[in-house]
């Protein structure tokens, strides 16, 4: 019962995973890339790794992959706000279909 | 106080990655325990009594169905905008202004924004957010602020502040 | 079942093929970089597959340095691209 739970959890993060492989691919520039994949890949993973505490049971594997999510989530977040201000600063422009940039009086 | 207080939450965190209790182990827990509260103590909040208030750990698990349910959400969003022939999308980047003062109330409410649909935080300048929207949705200040940060400021407020 | 986690694991290595494409391709430097962000989230699914798979716990912990290491790794490049040193 519970392999089967797991096995569900983990087709689920890898359907996620997919998804945010063909955002990194499709969409047009830099930041669309980054705010999809970063959200689908840390969601996918996060259930894999529910899927793999349900496999072990409360063990030691089990509780660590419970203590990953959390380190999964912050570390992904901050990386991908920072990795985005770059990008900006770099000098890369907003894609062709932009309709609006504040952000461009507060650097100058 | 602070000091003790980092050192036992660290002490907790490595006996969860590790998960066995023998003497060899928890002595080098505790040394490296030792050096994270010597350095990162600076770091930490200041007012600790925070930490055994309850109410604070009720709004927190509130504050965590809301956030898994718009995270799931983000995903399906993400989805449709991926796997659709014309990619519907007409991107910007808005300015929002928030009402939390502290550092860590801050930081919790750009990571929350981060994962919600469509939105993602680029900088923190003074009291504004500017934010990266996938699809634009209005140009009023007041609606996209309402639509941005009102899902989650109020509980970060009574968790923090 | 062992058969299903194996297609899993494929599929799995195959997607983070899909962010070299990216790497290698990318048009510009920072489209590179974000297929490095991606590759480092994706490796720790990988090794939570094996974890089941072999049925070891050490795996996990592998993985848990690689988030930690890949964070710090794409701080630094966030760090470069800005041109400001890392103690500002």
């Amino acid at each position: 019962m519970n392999n089967m739970i797991s096995l569900i959890f983990i087709t689920i993060g890898i359907l996620f995973n997919l998804l945010g492989c063909i955002g990194i691919i499709r969409l047009p520039d830099t930041y669309n890339r980054l705010q999809a994949a970063t959200k689908c890949v840390t969601l996918g993973c996060c259930s894999i790794l529910i899927g793999v505490c349900f496999h072990f049971g409360f063990s030691d594997a089990g509780v660590k992959a419970l203590v990953a999510i959390p380190i999964l989530f912050f570390t992904s977040t901050v990386a991908a706000h920072a990795l985005i201000r770059g990008t900006y600063h770099f000098g890369i422009k907003l894609g062709k279909k932009s309709v609006k940039d504040d952000y461009k009086d507060a650097v100058k | 106080m602070r000091y003790v207080t980092v050192f036992i939450l660290s002490l907790i965190f490595w006996l969860l990655l590790t998960f066995k209790i023998t003497v060899p182990n928890i002595i080098v827990g505790s040394v490296a325990s030792l050096i994270c509260a010597l350095i990162f103590t600076r770091f930490f909040i200041h007012n600790i009594y925070k930490l055994i208030q309850p109410h604070r750990y009720f709004w927190f698990l509130i504050y965590l169905v809301v956030f898994i349910w718009e995270c799931i959400k983000a995903n399906f969003d993400v989805a449709y905008r991926v796997l659709h022939p014309a990619m519907p999308i007409r991107p910007g980047i808005v300015k929002v202004k928030t009402t939390l003062k502290s550092e860590l109330a801050r930081t919790l409410l750009a990571n929350s924004i981060t994962m919600t649909p469509g939105t993602i935080s680029v900088d923190i300048i003074g009291d504004y957010l500017y934010i990266h929207w996938i699809y634009v949705r209005s140009e009023d200040p007041e609606v996209y602020t309402s639509m941005i940060t009102g899902a989650f400021e109020k509980y970060i407020k009574k968790i923090i502040e | 079942m062992s058969e299903y986690l194996n297609i899993l694991l494929y599929i799995q290595i195959g997607l983070s093929g899909i962010c070299l494409y990216r790497i290698i391709r990318g048009p510009t430097i920072p489209d590179r970089m974000v297929g490095i962000d991606i590759f480092g989230i994706l490796v720790v699914g990988i090794c939570a597959i094996i974890s089941i798979q072999t049925e070891r716990s050490f795996i996990l912990d592998i993985g848990i340095a690689w988030i930690i290491l890949s964070f710090i790794g794409t701080l630094t490049l966030a760090k470069y691209l800005t041109g400001k040193k890392l103690n500002e």
